[in-house]
This record gives structure tokens, sequence and C-alpha cells, in this order.
């Protein structure tokens, strides 16, 4: 089925089922240790042995040998894959910046060059550690700063440039110049990549963690060399993801071929150590921000320049995306340079770009909003746009920035603030208040699903779409009911295999969107095959309510229709082009309160509340989990996460949980979410977006500018940590 | 991790003398800094003598009025106990600033002292380090490292790693003894001020230990008075090693003791800085850290230290 234009009024303007607020159907297997994540599952395949990884310890050069002799004959060995003796493998998807497994060539640190395969963890681990690897190893340089220094003035390949953006900033009554830095972060879900993998007749399964199985189903062939349909991926749990999880990883390489050599089912985790430097992260930046503006605080000209690094061959963190369509202005300039190093790979991490540009952009709104003398909710409402600023003809296919600004600045009181910075006391606590922007696209994927009605009445559900611990079960759920008219507890939900249909996969904050949709198309060719069996071929004649289907006068049952044997039907929404003939994008205000310590610097936060418009709330409960989880994301990169780079060996150093550290409870202050009652036609059929990255853009600024208002210290260089300010407090 | 075998010990001058008699051997206690250390074969144990059966799990007060606390009294239960929080109060605020719950629940009393450092470099079997592998080079002095969380006085040239623990920086405070019983059947008290050790050349040499030297004990004299605090800055509110903590104990005329965790290879004070403390914040920290040689990274801990103090001397 196609989505071919904006949808118009239809059964989730009236539902039952979506929108309401729903607990997640699988949180009863969750909180009770029933739903088995992917290294826990022991019984899908017997005789399971433990790979352990093994990973370079340069950043860059030649495998010249590996001894393996003593390992191969330590205590449980059973075999060992080399990265020499397999070669280079191909590459496994466009999407793979660096190579996961394969060959003499150290692209990054903790790349892996083997796995060693036993009986138990720690024999595989502990004959890892007697592998002996000679280098030759390459210096690299890994300075993103110099190699700034070196492109900053370059202009020559713009992403976008609107009008005259030099004249109108020299001829602009206020201005701003600022640069600003975003370190490198994790991911840091609570599951580290796992897979188990086992052959059968040249047939491969992997049970694996993934948010985007037929993307991994076809680079795993890719870099295996086998027929696709050879390969079956299935991982219905996913401990998180942020986007760590999006393309294959080489765990499941190592698993595979592990199996595949000792002839048996194997096992690899990756330990927390190699996580950081052998997976993905999102790339640290430099941004330069200039804007001038009227003295009525009307922006006439914005420049978003930013560098990131990159692996050789990727794509960095884009992090001035957003500037090209966040806020008006008749001249514009965005540039963005990439700086090549063999670092670990950077790749997507919970709304890439946005996250890391709306860190800096927030910043420089609220600084230039000081400069104006406005209020810089105010400042930010006179600047909305009802169209793409690049190409006035595209509007916004719904858009109410302005309301989550006003709607967020009346529940949180920010008309109470103080507005000059370092002047409101607490003790020994300075408070303050930061306010900032979110913007992140709304995109939707093309998404499949089967529904197959049973005769007992209820209704299976069966997609490869994935549950990163966001809620897919139960929207989808939701969705499948309100569909059907059935109550909800009558449906049940399969996901993550790559048996069922394909479906978009959770990433960008498509998956709600998309699945719901695609959900949505299968139960309509369901009800189509019901009227076909009453004999009508006008679906739309029949009214689908109550677990039972009415014509005119007559009534039956759902289960019904299914009495002689399971009615199965498929198909998949296509979002036709016309969506993008508006740019259909989500929205929020961030609202923070802070304390910062007069002696010693530290930050507490006190408050948070975050105002979202996202088209229709599928699910108040989840999508609230989203959006605060995404905000307690947003405390980590203020406050905290840092993965730091050791320039000299070009490795990231804090690479566990203790160095690089995320947010505990005890950071977390009261959190409110307000959605405003919005729907969006041009995005799906259920007028839905999605709220999964939305909840972290914009959260960073939003407290780095209260740590300003508390303090009178502007940093411009995250993390906000206590030594970036600290001389600058006032005395005790 | 290495294989290993294991015995339980029942009696603490058995278990010394096993220990020194069996190369390669370790006491665990509640495991939780040992194991993980074993995991990544930065320790390599080629033998465990468990000693939690050896009955060290006491609390008792002392012939002079002080206070004896079994090696392996387990933090949470130190932390809780009345004595501890009436007389000690700076002990039960430091222990309480620690690990977790679940970790303190483990953790024991010589654990905790010989737990060791955080350094990131440490903790990278592929990375240089002389306190992991003496004469390999130091990974957190070497160009372009990161520095950020390590020491910036007492280190060396070979070595700049801080001693983690907050429970010694109260101890130190209090004037602590560690009571120990050697392979040879002698009892020692060795003062924690000269328990743990500087760097110097041998980083890989942390303690006043001689091999298979056992602690059963850590005595506190008796109760100085005054007023206890302890505050523990780092970057999130819980769950982290300190960027710098101050142990205070003051007394009502102005005089008192100030000592430093997260700056130093070993709790921080001395008699000179403590003379200061009637002058402010400054004139101690002048004191205490003369002599601090900070990289570019974690210079801010001395401002740190003396702003923390400077904060904890006027809340009163
Ligand atoms: C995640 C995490 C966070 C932490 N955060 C903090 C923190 O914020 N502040 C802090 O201070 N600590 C912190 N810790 C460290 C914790 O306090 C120590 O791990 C704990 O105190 C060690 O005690 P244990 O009994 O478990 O020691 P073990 O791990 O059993 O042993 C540690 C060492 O002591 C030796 N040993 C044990 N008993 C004896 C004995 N009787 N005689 C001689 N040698 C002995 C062992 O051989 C070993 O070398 C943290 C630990 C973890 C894992
Ligand atoms: S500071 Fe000490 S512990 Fe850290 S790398 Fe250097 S020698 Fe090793």
């Amino acid at each position: 089925m196609e989505f071919n234009q904006p949808a118009g009024d239809n059964m989730f303007d009236d539902s039952k089922v979506v929108g309401k607020p729903t607990h997640r159907i699988d949180g009863p297997l969750k909180v009770s240790g029933q739903a088995p994540y992917a290294y826990e599952r022991h019984d899908v395949a017997e005789g399971q042995l433990v790979g352990y990884p093994v990973v370079s310890t340069i950043a860059q050069g030649r495998i010249t040998n590996m001894d393996t002799d003593a390992a191969l004959n330590a205590p449980g060995v059973i075999d060992i894959v080399t990265a020499l003796e397999t070669g280079e493998m191909p590459m496994p998807s466009d999407m793979n910046a660096a190579p996961l497994f394969g060959g003499a060539e150290v692209a990054h640190y903790h790349q892996a060059i083997g796995v060693v395969v036993a009986e138990t963890l720690e024999q595989a681990r502990a004959a890892a550690a007697l592998i002996k690897v000679d280098y030759e190893e390459t210096k690299g340089s890994y300075d993103l700063e110099a190699a700034w220094q070196e492109m900053r003035e370059d202009r020559s390949d713009p992403v976008s440039r609107v009008g005259d953006f030099e004249s109108a900033f020299e001829a602009a009554e206020v201005t701003l110049d600022q640069e600003y830095r975003t370190p490198s972060q994790s991911h840091a879900m609570m599951e580290p990549h796992a897979t188990i993998a086992q052959w059968q007749d040249g047939k491969l399964t992997i049970w694996t963690s993934n948010q985007m199985i037929e993307w991994n189903r076809q680079a795993l062939a890719t870099t295996l060399e086998i027929d696709p349909d050879d390969v079956r991926v299935d991982s219905p749990y996913i401990g998180g993801g942020f986007g760590s999880k999006l393309f294959l990883r080489a765990e499941a390489v190592l698993a595979a071929l592990g199996a595949r050599k000792a002839g048996r089912p194997v096992k690899v985790m990756l330990p927390r150590p190699m996580v950081m430097n052998n997976t993905t992260h999102r790339a640290s930046t430099i941004q330069r921000i200039r804007i001038g503006a009227q003295a009525d605080g009307k922006i006439t000209a914005i420049a978003h320049e930013a560098i990131s690094h990159t692996f050789p061959g990727g794509a960095g963190e884009n992090a001035v995306d957003q500037t090209r369509r966040f806020y008006a202005g008749d001249n514009r300039l965005i540039v963005k340079h990439l700086a090549e190093m063999h670092l670990p790979e950077a790749n997507a991490m919970r709304a890439p770009g946005e996250a890391a540009g709306l860190m800096a952009l927030e910043i420089a709104m609220d600084e230039m909003a000081e400069k104006l003398g406005m209020d810089p909710v105010e400042f930010r409402a006179i600047n909305d746009t009802q169209v793409d600023p690049e190409d006035p003809d595209k509007p916004f296919s719904d858009r109410h920035f302005v309301e989550c600004l006003n709607r967020g600045a009346e529940a949180f009181g920010w008309g109470d603030r103080n507005t000059t910075p370092g002047q409101r006391r607490d003790g020994n606590w300075l408070i303050g208040h930061g306010i900032a922007g979110a913007y992140r696209g709304g995109p939707a994927m093309d998404s499949g699903a089967r529904v197959r009605l049973q005769p007992g009445g209820t209704l299976i559900v069966e997609t490869d779409m994935t549950d990163i611990g966001t809620g897919s079960y139960t929207i989808i759920a939701q969705t499948a009911a309100e569909t059907m008219g059935l109550p909800l507890d009558a449906v049940e939900v399969r996901l993550g295999d790559s048996d069922y249909p394909v479906s978009a996969g959770s990433g960008g904050q498509w998956g709600a969107a998309s699945a719901t949709a695609g959900t949505y198309a299968a139960c309509l060719a369901l009800r189509g095959e019901i009227a076909k069996k009453i004999g009508t071929n006008d679906p739309e004649s029949l009214t689908f309510e109550n677990a039972s289907v009415r014509t005119g006068e007559k009534q039956m049952t759902l289960a019904s229709f299914a009495a002689d044997g399971e009615i199965v039907a498929e198909d998949t929404m296509e979002f036709g082009d016309f969506r993008g003939e508006e740019v259909v994008s989500t929205f929020a205000a961030h609202f923070v309160e802070v304390g910062v310590h007069v002696g010693t610097g530290e930050i507490r936060l006190r408050r948070m509340l975050a105002a979202c418009d996202a088209g229709r709330i599928l699910n108040p409960i989840t999508a609230r989990s989203q959006v605060i989880g995404g905000m307690v994301m947003g405390v980590g990169a203020a406050m905290m996460e840092d993965l730091a780079i050791d320039k000299g060996r070009g490795f990231f150093a804090t690479h566990d949980l203790a160095s690089y550290e995320v947010p505990v409870h005890m950071d977390i202050p009261e959190q409110e979410v307000i959605f405003l009652d919005t729907l969006d036609p041009q995005s799906s059929p259920l007028k839905a977006k999605g709220v999964g990255e939305l909840g972290l853009c914009g959260v960073a600024a939003a407290i780095a500018n209260a740590v300003y208002n508390a303090t009178g210290v502007r940093v411009r260089d995250y993390p906000v940590t206590l030594d970036k300010y600290l001389d600058q407090l006032p005395a005790a | 991790m290495r294989q290993f075998s294991f015995e339980r010990a029942s009696d603490a001058a058995q278990a010394a003398a096993r220990a020194a008699e069996v190369e390669g051997a370790k006491f665990i206690a509640g495991g939780t800094n040992l194991l993980d250390l074993m995991k990544l074969e930065i320790e390599t144990p080629v033998h465990l003598i468990d000693v939690n059966g050896l009955g060290l799990d006491e609390i008792s007060a002392t012939e002079d009025g002080g206070l004896r606390i079994g090696a392996l009294v387990r933090n949470t239960d130190l932390a809780a106990h009345e004595t501890v929080r009436r007389d000690y109060g700076v002990l039960s605020r430091a222990l309480l600033a620690g690990a977790s719950g679940q970790l303190r629940n483990k953790a024991t009393t010589a654990g905790n002292l010989l737990q060791r450092t955080r350094c990131p470099y440490f903790y990278d079997t592929a990375q240089p380090c002389n306190k992991r592998e003496p004469g390999s080079g130091c990974g957190a002095l070497s160009e372009g490292a990161f520095s950020r969380q390590l020491g910036v006085v007492g280190t060396s040239d070979s070595c700049i790693a801080t001693h983690p623990s907050d429970m010694a920086v109260a101890m130190r405070a209090l004037d602590a003894t560690v009571e120990t019983i050697t392979p040879v059947g002698m009892t020692r008290q060795i003062p924690l001020a000269e328990f743990h050790q500087l760097p110097g050349d041998t980083p890989e040499q942390e303690n006043a230990l001689m091999p298979g030297e056992i602690i059963t004990a850590v005595t506190l004299p008796a109760p100085v008075g005054g007023t206890h605090a302890y505050h523990k800055v780092r970057d999130r509110a819980s769950y982290a090693f300190a960027l710098v903590s101050v142990a205070l104990i003051r007394q009502p005329d102005g005089s008192g003791r100030v000592a430093l965790g997260g700056v130093a290879p070993k709790p921080w004070r001395s008699d000179e800085a403590d003379a200061e403390l009637p002058n402010g914040a400054r004139a101690v920290m002048s004191r205490l850290l003369d002599g601090a040689r900070p990289t570019e990274e974690n210079a801010f801990k001395i401002t740190l230290a003396e702003r923390t103090l400077a904060a904890m001397l006027a809340e009163e």
C-alpha cells in the first residue's frame, strides 16, 4: 500500500486504543527476567561455545605475525580464527566505514583481529591473552584542533549558501561570532554487542542484538560472501542501541567465523572496554557560528561551519544540518568539514548531527538574545519560520515550535527567573535557568508486516521491526488492535526476525511512525481478506469493533472467519515522494533549572521540562519514557560524557563505564514532559512522527545556558565540567 | 583471568605464612577490586587465600578509648556503626561517599586500603604503565595522553596515579594505624601515614606490607572531637571517584586537620598544613600542595582543593 497523499480523517482520529496511555506489553517479561537477550539465548542452539575477541593494540599499521600456539594449547580451546588467515573480507555495506575483520591492515585501535573459541568464557579470555601479535606501526594524527586551524577559512565547497551571508553579517546591527566544541561520545547502551551464531547445512542463523534486521542480514551475507537467503537474523529484545547497533558489527562476524571453523554454535559478546574503540561513536566537533540580527531581533544572517573527525571514507558528525532549517534569516551559509583520522569509526548516535549541532547553536542563540537584550524565548519565537528558509516555497508540514516555547515557558515559570547572570543564590548554590530549542527531522521508511488471524480470535503480528527499549511492541499492538477492532490483549506481536516482512527498523526516530503504518497496511489487507469471505469487495462498508465484524444488520465474531484455519495477510506501507514536498520535522523546547556550588563548581540539576511537538503521540507513556530518557542522555552530554582521545596513540582512553561517566539517578531531578496536541497528516496515516531523538536534542545547551545564568561564566566547550569555570566563580 | 587455586583460611597467622610460602598467592576479601583486576589480567595471582572466614569482622573499643576495626568489617557496617557515626563522623561520611550500596556491602576495611589506582592506562594492558609492568613507561605522562583524573602532588616522573580510596582519607585525618601479622607470626603496627608509599622509581611498590603480611585491623585513637566533614567533588553526583575530596576535622578554636583525596598516591596530609588552618584555605593549601606538579589537564585540582576547603570552612 502506498502512502501517497496526506492522511484524511480516519479511524485514528476517533481512536480507542492508539494514543491511550498504555504500559508496555513486554514490561512484565522484562522485569521478571523472562525476555531473553542475545547472549542469554541458551536454548536456541545446543552445544554453544564461547568466542572471545582479540583486538589490535595499535591505532594504525600492519600485523606482521600472530603467534597462536600457546593459545591453541590452552585448556578448553577449540579453535582460533585470525585476521591473517581469513585475509581481507568484503566491506559489509556502504554504511560501514571501517573494516570489521580480516587482513593484515590495522585501521584503528581495538579493531578485531581474531577470535578464540573455547568451552567457557574464562578459557577463551585467558587463551586470547596468550596470543602474541607483532605489528609494524604507522603514526597517525589525531588532533582535531590542528585540522580545524587548517580548514577553518575554507568555504570553497559549502553545504549551502543562500543570499549573501558575508555582506549581511557585516551590515547587521548586532552580531555574534563564536566557536563551540563537543567531545566524542559513546552510546553506552546497557547491553553490549552480542551474537550467537550457528551454521546448519551451509545456512547461518544469528541470534543477536540489532536495530536493523534486514541491513544486517544483507551485510553479513556480503562480508561472508554467501547468499542473503542463507542468513537468518533474530533479535527480539535489544538492551539499547542508540545507533550503535544499526550496522553489522564485529562480534557477529567473529561469531559466524568462529562457529564455521569450530563446527558448533559460538557466542561472542564485546566486553565493555572494547565497545568504545571497537565499535562506533559520535565524533567530536568544533563549530563556528555567526549570527547577525537587526535590533528588533530578526536574524538577517546566519552561518554554521563545523569540522568533525571521521574514519577515512566516513561521514563524521553532521553538526550543521539543523541550522539549514531551524530559524529564519535571508542570508545563510553552511559549511561542513571532515578531518580523516584513524580513530575508531564515527557513525550515527542518537540524533546524529542535531545532538551535537544544537549543543552549539542553542548556546549561540542564548548569547545572541543576551546581546540583543531580549528574552531568549522571545528571540527564538521571533525567528520562527513556517517555510524552509533555504527554499521558501517549501512549507513545514506541521510546525508548532512557538507553541512549544510558550507552553513550556508558562508551565516552567520562566517569567520568574532572574535575568542577570550570577545574581540568584540559595545558600551555597548559585541558581540559574536555561532554555534551548530542539529540532529533529521526522523521517519515515517503508515498513512491512504480516498479520495472522488465529482460529481462537487472537491476532499475531509479525514484522522484522525491532524494539530497542522504545515501546515498539506496544504501539504496534495498539495499532493492530485499533485497526481490527480487537482488545489489546488479543494481539500478539512478534518482532526482530528476518523471516518476517522487512520493516523500517529502529533508527533516526523513524521507527514509530513507519512501523505502525506498516502494521496498519497489513491489517487493512486482512480486512480485505475478511471482506472477500463475506462476499464484498468493499471492506470500507464493514465495521470492525468489539472483536466482531458488522455489515448492515449482520454481526460475526472476528474469530469465526478463522474457524477453519488462520487467515494470513501481508503488506508494506510505502511512503510516496509527496512526503518530501514539505519539511516533516519535530520540535521541542527544553527548560532547566540548575544549582552551581559557589565554592566547588559542582552542578546539580533542580528540574527539567520539555514541551514537544511531534504529531500524534501514539502512547503517552512510552513516548514520555523516550523523551525523559533522551533528557537524561542530554544531561550526560552537558555535564560529563567525554570519550577522551589520547592524541599520541590514537584511541579513546576513557573506554569503560568507570572513566566514561554517564548520569546516575542522583544527577536526574524532576522531569516534566508536555506533548502538544498536534497531528501531521503529511507524515503517516496515523499522523505521527517520532520522539526518540527529539528528547535529546537541545537538552545539553539548555543546561549550559542555565549554568551561564547561574554563574555568569559562559562555557562553550562540552562537557561543562567545573574545571572550565571554577577559577571564574565568585569567592565563596 | 588466569587459572588459580583457592583455599579458605581460618587463622590469620597461618594465612600469612601460607601467602608467603606459595609464590604468586594473594588474599581475597570482598573481591570487588581484585576480581575485576584478575579478569583484565592486571593481577594474575596463581593462588587465592580467602580471608572471609578469619572472624576479623568486629568493631571494638580499645583500652585507650579508641576503636579497633577488624580487617573484614564491611564498609556498610563501618559507616553505620554507632560509635563511628558519633565520634568519627568524617569516616562514616567518607565511606558513604564511596562506590555504591551494593559494593559497600562487600567491600572490606583492608581491601579498601589496598584497592589499586583507577588510572586508565593502568587498566588497559596494551598501554605502557610502570605500576603494572615496571619499566614499560608511564602511559599517562606520554605525549597527548589523558591525565585529567590523575595526581598532582607526591607523584614522580615514573607515575602520577592517585590512590582512589575515600575511607583512607578520613582514616588519615583520624591518625589511624594499620595492624598486621607478618608471615613469621609477628604483629606490626603501621601508622597509616607510613602505610602507602610514594611512587618514586618503584610505583609498583605501593605500601609497607612485606610479602604475605596480612592486615588484621585498623585502629583509631580516642576521638578528637570537633566538627567532622567530608566533601567529595566529582563530575556526577554519585558513584564516581573523587576529582578532589577533603576530609576536615575542625575544633571550636579554629585549629584542626585536613586530608585530601584524589590528588596524590596516598591520602594527603601534613602537620605544617594543619597548623595553617586558622589562617584559611589558601594558607593550608599552599603548604599542603607545595611542590605540586600537575599536568595541563589536572592543574584545576589545585584550585579545586582550595575552593572546596574554603567552602567547607565557610559553611560552619
Ligand atoms: C564500580 C566501583 C566503584 C567504586 N567506587 C569507589 C569510591 O568511590 N571510593 C572508594 O573509596 N572506593 C571505591 N571503590 C573501590 C572499593 O572501595 C574497593 O573495591 C573495596 O573497598 C575493596 O575491598 P574488597 O574487600 O572487595 O577487596 P578485595 O578486592 O578482596 O581485595 C583488594 C586487595 O586487598 C588485598 N586484601 C584484602 N584483604 C586483605 C587483608 N586482610 N590483608 C592483606 N591484604 C588484603 C587483596 O589481596 C587485594 O589485593 C569502587 C569499586 C568499584 C568496583
Ligand atoms: S600514572 Fe602510574 S598507573 Fe598510570 S600509567 Fe603512569 S605508571 Fe601507570
